[in-house]
């Protein structure tokens, strides 16, 4: 409960110093409008030259690009700017602010920050994906839904892993921006259903990367193709992260020794 | 020394200039170089991360072109790989001093700095990545042999392509570096250029080939890229070595980019000249 409140009181102090920044949500709005214009316009090319890709119509993969965009949406919103954060303060040594309060440290480094306009790729990418949903075929049932929601949750909570598991390696090395960078490229691949890819790259990109748990198990879920041995391997592959993600970080906490003391 | 010694020195003042500019040009790429080569897990990551993209590409087309039997509008799976193989090395060459630096660079006062040289900036920048180009190429070779082994490309150019291509990759590298610098005087108007510098990215990304083979485009698509300098920084290079462009069509590809080169210059300079008069120094 406590966990809660103190994510809770970030989360108002994040959004009242963000609303100060209003031009932002303006350029917020434009990166976003030309990021998805460009994924249409990709979308619009591939079903210009076939009818389906390895079994996906066209308006199926309309609801993966929703929801890659919404996914991306909740990272860069809270996950990417508090790791980034954890990365640079234990490069200043500015953790210890963070370490000598009396609250979990791993839960203070993970709500510290939150970008509140990249709510807009939220939006948008929620309205795609109703798009999407709205020319499927076979109608989204109730259980669907549920199975959405739940794959949605999971997803998230492995690629906050994923970044926490990234951001601990800071404590080795100094500098971890180039991750970043590689992540970025890496969640594009999110924009197709991973069947596509060759074997190496879908098990990057679905045990080392959990891109496919994040954005093509929630759109199988949707599509009615999730079977519910996926889902049952999403929530032990994910318990799992995340007690390794939760162990790693504590024995990260014990590298560091802080710089500015 | 003697006088006549005196008199054939002082003809030489035009070349002496020229000498010296080419000084400036390889000491600067030295430097790049030496500089560049220090950070080389850093620009390997950085490729590493640029790869995710064609990959991404190669493999939606690959499948596409698997499920008609092989191919897309003619264009085979081999063709793919060796397409988007190629697109990472032209990729790279396509990275030059852009125009979102000028706004840093006037923000933070080095232009200050630059302008009490006595050549031009940009001068500077050409030199400087295409130093750096040095280093990407000598990176990018064994980054090229690992995805030819994954992907299989069909690359079977002719010894003319090659040289075509050797040259064409700096070609690619001078009209972005042109077009970019240009890009770049919006910042002397407007802090607010980054709008504009998407927009024209994003152009960029459907027009040039990065995206697609432009025979993949839409018909009207491919008329409209052919009067903008934007496929030939990037269709054009990969395509002389994986396409089969006629030497005809390879010499003409070369004029192509040496005009919009000349073309992006004259803009750049017209520009340049307006912007240092606006010009008012901040920081320092």
């Amino acid at each position: 409960m406590n966990t809660l409140r103190v994510g809770w009181i970030f989360f108002k102090v994040g959004v009242l110093n963000e609303l100060q920044y209003r031009v932002n949500f303006v350029v917020q709005l434009f990166q976003s409008a030309i990021a998805l214009v460009v994924g249409l316009l990709v979308l619009a090319l591939v079903y210009s030259h076939t009818d389906e890709l390895n079994g996906w119509s066209r308006s199926e993969l309309l609801c993966v690009l929703g929801i890659q965009i919404l996914m991306g949406g909740a990272i860069k919103t809270y996950i990417q700017p508090n790791m980034m954060r954890l990365i640079e303060d234990v490069r200043d040594g500015k953790l210890d602010y963070a370490l000598t309060k009396p609250e979990d440290s791993q839960v203070l480094v993970s709500v510290r920050e939150v970008r509140i306009w990249q709510v807009v790729d939220l939006v948008s990418g929620s309205v795609v994906l109703a798009v999407g949903l709205a020319d499927v075929s076979a109608g989204v049932g109730a259980l669907d839904a549920l199975a959405f929601g739940v794959a949605l949750l999971l997803g998230a909570a492995m690629i906050y892993c994923f970044w926490l598991v990234i951001a601990t390696g800071s404590f080795w090395i100094v500098n971890m921006w180039h991750a970043v960078e590689l992540f970025d490229g890496i969640f594009q691949t999110g924009r197709w259903p991973v069947g596509i890819y060759p074997g190496w790259l879908r098990y990057s990109v679905t045990f080392l990367v959990p891109i496919a748990f994040a954005v093509t198990v929630p759109a199988q879920a949707v599509t009615s193709r999730l079977e519910w041995q996926t889902l049952v391997l999403a929530a032990v592959f994910g318990v799992v992260l995340l007690v390794f993600a939760r162990w790693f970080f504590r024995f990260g906490l014990r590298r560091y020794s802080g710089a500015s003391a | 020394m003697s006088v006549r010694a005196q008199t054939e020195v002082l003809p030489l003042r035009e070349p002496g200039r020229l000498r010296s500019l080419v000084d400036l040009y390889l000491t600067t790429m030295r430097m790049a170089v030496q500089e560049q080569f220090q950070y080389r897990t850093a620009n390997y990551f950085y490729m590493l991360g640029m790869i995710a993209e064609p990959v991404i590409y190669l493999v939606v087309w690959t499948t596409i072109a698997e499920q008609q039997g092989g191919s897309v509008q003619g264009l085979t799976v081999g063709y793919f790989a060796a397409y988007y193989i190629v697109w990472t090395l032209v990729r790279n060459m396509n990275i030059v001093f852009g125009a979102p630096f000028w706004e840093y660079r006037i923000r933070e006062g080095d232009l200050n700095r630059d302008l009490l040289r006595p050549v031009l900036p940009l001068h500077y920048d050409i030199a400087y990545f295409a130093g750096w180009k040095v280093v990407v190429i000598v990176l990018w070779i064994p980054l090229a042999i690992g995805l030819s082994l994954v992907f299989d490309p069909l690359l079977d150019p002719r010894p003319l392509e090659i040289a075509v291509f050797a040259v064409a990759i700096w070609g690619a590298y001078l009209i972005r570096t042109m077009f970019q610098e240009a890009l770049g005087m919006l910042c002397f108007w407007t802090t607010r250029g980054a709008a504009i510098f998407d927009l024209w990215m994003t152009t960029e990304l459907l027009l040039s080939g990065r995206l697609v083979p432009l025979p993949l485009m839409p018909d009207w698509v491919q008329d409209i890229s052919r009067f903008l300098p934007f496929q030939w920084a990037f269709f054009f290079p990969i395509e002389s070595l994986v396409g089969e462009l006629s030497n005809e069509e390879l010499l003409r590809g070369l004029g192509a980019q040496l005009l919009w080169t000349l073309i992006g210059l004259a803009i750049f300079r017209l520009a340049w000249k307006r912007a240092v008069k606006r010009y008012s120094a901040v920081g320092g």
